[in-house]
């Protein structure tokens, strides 16, 4: 027996040396500050309130923009809960203006923070600019607030927001909803607005936006197991998935479809057409 | 009080179990054995000959005379491997061939060095294992055909155990040896030396060997670019003794290849390079009755750094690094009991294989394209093997057997998600039970030896085989997807060989069959988009149904004189799957016919060697039909004595003819070198 003991023993002092331990997730920070991850885009008094914006980005970007907004009383140096908001930005270009789409602004977890998002359809420049009014209503008394902004092209110059106009003689806005790529299958959502008028821009529902990634400098390289975009009434976002197989730069062509399956703008990807019409961009 | 313990399925009888184990001792090879030097506890087995075993003797030129049968005493690992009976090499280039044993390559075979587990780093199989050698360390290599290899690992189609040159405390004080060899056809050159000290109680040995080599030409005189290389190894050695009855004993290995062109492939190697280091514990006796007990552990760590920097036209630039680092350990103890011969063996090994892959874009503004090819992946594998031979009247019984426990672990999140595109559900780790059990039945009729063998084993599948992330084939011009979900390989092998010598003559003939169920082999799948530009599909690895293989050689040495004999082999091989289809890799006829020549100091050899046209091609992996060639090769050598040292001179041709041929196993019909004239010089200091 006392050689089969040992063996078990040198069995189990192998087992020992050669094992290995997975490393466990940290706990998540925890900050007093709700928006203390965000940065401040945005501070305006106006009516003896500071109106403060919020964004995960460093500033106003051309496309999708998430914004926190909460206001302080200066007389009483504490933000104040369940205000109710609207917004309209309005660009000012040299022959005429118009507004954008934007989502309501609703509330969050925190009663004193409200938050929304505005698809800018174009970049301020040295002649045009975008002003922001914000219309929000405090106890029974309404106030009014406007601010100049900057909406700056994007850093890497990609493209996140299409301005088209489909078959059937419309004009819609589609905008990427930013996310950090991963090589992986992503979560990936766009939302899509039509342009009714210069300053509506209702949201499409129920129409469906196909995908087709590819890698330009890798001979139009594809990825696997994509998902189109579908819409989804919650959220009112179009939400699918986003197969990455390496980290570079992509180039996410589109199509999108009405709720009869029409193609109102895009192409596939052929040997001959190697890009469409209508296409986001990444890099990363 | 003796333990009994009940042995598989050998039933009834309750035999002692061996067990405690670990690393042998190397033992001596019995054709190492040299007249005046005393015998330690040599395991010679008088029992079974070892019928399905082939020993490739490398041995370096001071320690023995055996090395005057090979024709080309400094050739590469490579040309020693090749020239054996069973096993066949891959080439890519004129460095780091992959080698072949039953048809089948490294992910169904175990390779090891002194029996420790080693894994190349290279997703594109550019560093078998045997290129992190070399002939100056070793003194010779076993070949274990199909489970008969159990003892090493998980094998389906066998072993190789490449065994390191010791002094092994022979008595022989200081000896050192120089060595140096030229080839005319890749003007390369070679420099070895080493130095040994070796007493009963303490032993070191040190040796150093350098190659350089230019680009070959094929015959006919074309040149085959991008098939240079560089590489040195430096290895050492030592034992202590303890006691009469314990040794400590302890091997490093170093090797480094720089600018290795492979000329089959896209990419080259700009650095291979590898540490591989062990320790061990022999004890002659163990407890009670059981002798031999040797204990290894070991470590090795691999970086292997191939590019493209060096080719002047590729659609896309690109770094694919790729490292292994793999510890483990053995122990291994003999019992002989009346008519037993028992092994017990424990051994386990930890394997981390990670591999990238990065691409430069054309336009420099554009971020460098990034994937890991190998996810990082953890392999912890632990196995029991088991032996019992038993001698009969005028026959003899081997059986054994191997249990083992894999566990895959993918390591790295970016490498996980990765895969979990092509594998949603993929889990992150995955544990397989292995099994082998083989029986081996041999008996004598007065000269007449008949052996069969009849055996199960499986195999879990590779890194690549399992875990890949579009890992381009340029034989068949596919990017290969791994398959985590792939069944484990699993075969049924039956072997025969009947050894009949009849006067001057030997006559041997062998065979073996491989029944292959889940046989993993890479499919199309159309849907899938190619990554690598230029590639003509996506291939994922798959089970096929089964697969057969079967080989069968003919063997003859006939002794014309004491000085002179004649050896002739023709082999044939067959492999195909449930379908009928043509495996890949699967040899057509050869054959090999040598005149050798030895007396006491003069050697030389006519080799003719050749293989009919290869009609069984594979053509869906890249294959085409390969035609017939014959070549002739001619070498001799001699030994001056000056004084108590030794010199060794050798010269041959190989090809004499300047033949245009490639092989079955060129990589995308790479053609092989043409005429060769090569000259080595030994000179043994005593």
């Amino acid at each position: 027996m006392k050689t089969i003991k040992s063996i078990f023993a040198l069995l189990f002092l192998s087992m020992g040396i050669v094992s290995c331990s997975d490393s466990t997730d940290d706990a998540m920070p925890v900050s007093d500050n709700p928006l203390e991850a965000f940065n401040l885009t945005s501070s305006f008094e106006a009516n003896g309130h500071v109106l403060e914006l919020y964004s995960d980005q460093d500033g106003y970007f051309l496309g999708y923009n998430e914004v926190y907004v909460r206001i302080k009383d200066l007389s009483t140096e504490s933000y104040i809960p369940d205000v109710t908001i609207a917004w309209n930005p309005v660009m000012h270009m040299t022959d005429k203006t118009h507004s954008c789409p934007r989502s309501e602004i609703t509330a969050t977890g925190d009663a004193t923070v409200y938050k929304g998002y505005i698809v800018f359809q174009m970049a301020s420049n040295t002649d045009e600019y975008w002003e922001l009014s914000l219309e929000y209503r405090i106890g029974g008394t309404t106030y009014n607030a406007t601010e100049q902004i900057v909406v700056n092209a994007p850093v890497d110059g990609k493209k996140t927001v299409n301005v088209f106009t489909g078959t059937d003689d419309v004009r819609y806005i589609l905008a990427m909803m930013p996310f950090a790529p991963e090589v992986a299958v992503n979560d990936f959502s766009a939302v899509l607005f039509k342009m009714e008028t210069m300053m509506n821009f209702p949201p499409v529902a129920d129409y469906t936006i196909t995908i087709d990634p590819r890698m330009p400098s890798m001979g139009n390289h594809s990825s696997p197991n994509n998902e189109d975009l579908v819409f989804n009434p919650e959220s009112g976002s179009y939400n699918g998935k986003l197969s990455l197989t390496m980290t570079g730069y992509w180039k996410i062509n589109l199509k999108l479809l009405n709720g009869n399956g029409d193609i109102l703008k895009g192409e596939d990807i052929t040997e001959e057409n190697e890009e469409s019409s209508l296409f986001f961009e990444l890099e990363f | 009080m003796k333990t009994t313990y009940p042995y598989g399925a050998w039933s009834g009888y309750l035999g002692h179990l061996i067990l405690a184990l670990c690393l042998g001792v190397i033992p001596l090879s019995p054709q190492k054995a040299q007249a005046q030097e005393p015998i330690l506890a040599p395991i010679i087995d008088s029992i079974l000959p070892i019928d399905l075993k082939e020993v490739i003797v490398i041995s370096s030129f001071n320690r023995g005379i055996e090395h005057k049968s090979q024709p080309k005493p400094l050739s590469t690992l490579d040309q020693y491997l090749e020239s054996s009976k069973k096993v066949s090499m891959v080439k890519r280039g004129a460095y780091a061939w992959d080698p072949m044993l039953n048809d089948m390559t490294s992910e169904r075979l175990s390779i090891t060095i002194d029996g420790m587990r080693i894994f190349g780093a290279c997703t594109d199989k550019m560093d078998p294992i045997t290129s992190y050698v070399d002939v100056s360390n070793l003194s010779d290599i076993h070949v274990e055909s199909g489970q008969q290899g159990a003892r090493h690992g998980n094998v389906i189609g066998g072993a190789l155990d490449m065994r390191l040159e010791k002094s092994n405390f022979r008595p022989l004080g200081w000896t050192g040896a120089v060595e140096t060899g030229y080839e005319s056809n890749n003007t390369a050159q070679i420099v070895g030396g080493e130095l040994n000290f070796s007493n009963e109680h303490f032993y070191v040995d040190t040796d150093l060997i350098y190659r350089k080599a230019e680009n070959y030409t094929a015959g006919g005189g074309e040149e085959v670019a991008f098939s240079q290389f560089e590489k040195y190894n430096l290895s050492t050695n030592a034992g202590y003794k303890v006691s009469e009855n314990q040794k400590l004993l302890a091997s490093f290995i170093f090797d480094e290849a720089r600018d290795v062109g492979y000329p089959a492939l896209p990419m080259d190697v700009s650095l291979a390079r590898a540490f591989i280091g062990s320790l061990s514990w022999v004890q002659d006796s163990f407890i009670g009755d059981l002798e031999n007990w040797e204990t290894k552990l070991y470590a090795n760590t691999i970086t292997h750094i191939m590019d493209d920097s060096q080719r002047p036209d590729v659609p896309i630039r690109m770094d694919m690094p790729g490292w292994s680092d793999t510890y483990g350990f053995y122990t291994q103890t003999e019992l002989i009991l009346d008519d037993h011969h028992l092994i017990g063996k424990l051994d386990g090994y930890y394997n981390r294989s990670l591999a990238e892959m990065t691409m430069y874009p054309n336009d420099p503004n554009e971020q460098d394209m990034f994937m890991l090819t190998w996810p990082d992946v953890r392999t912890l594998n632990s196995g029991i093997y088991l032996e019992d031979k038993i001698s009969l009247k005028e026959s003899s019984v081997k059986l054994s057997t191997r249990l083992a426990l894999q566990t895959f672990n993918v390591a790295d999140d970016f490498g996980l998600n990765s895969l979990r595109i092509f594998y949603p559900d993929m889990a992150q780790r995955q544990t397989r039970v292995l099994k082998s059990v083989s029986t081996h039945y041999h008996r004598q009729f007065k000269a007449l030896h008949l052996s069969g063998g009849l055996a199960y084993g499986d195999r879990a599948p590779s890194v690549s085989e399992g875990f890949g992330f579009y890992l381009f084939n340029s034989f068949d011009n596919h990017d290969y997807i791994g398959n985590p979900d792939l069944k484990n390989e699993k075969a049924l092998e039956a072997n025969f060989k009947m050894a009949w010598p009849i006067k001057n003559l030997d006559i041997a003939v062998e065979g073996n069959y491989f029944h292959t169920w889940d046989y993993i082999i890479g499919e199309v799948h159309p849907e899938l988009d190619v990554m690598t530009i230029g590639a003509d599909g996506v291939k994922v690895y798959t089970n096929l149904e089964y697969a057969n293989l079967y080989n069968v050689s003919l063997d003859m040495v006939y002794q014309l004189t004491s000085e002179l004999d004649w050896s002739g082999l023709v082999s044939y091989h067959r492999g195909t799957d449930q379908n009928g289809r043509n495996l890949p890799f699967i040899s057509p006829v050869d054959y090999r016919a040598r005149f050798t020549y030895g007396d006491g100091s003069f050697s030389g050899s006519l080799t003719l060697s050749g293989a009919l046209e290869q009609n069984n091609f594979s053509a869906d992996f890249g294959e085409d039909r390969t035609p017939a060639y014959t070549l002739l090769s001619l070498s001799m050598g001699k030994t001056f004595s000056m004084g108590q040292d030794r010199l060794y001179a050798k010269m041959g041709i190989e090809n004499i003819f300047d033949t245009y041929y490639s092989t079955y196993a060129d990589w995308n019909n790479i053609p092989r070198m043409g005429r060769n004239f090569f000259m080595t010089l030994s000179y043994a200091i005593n």
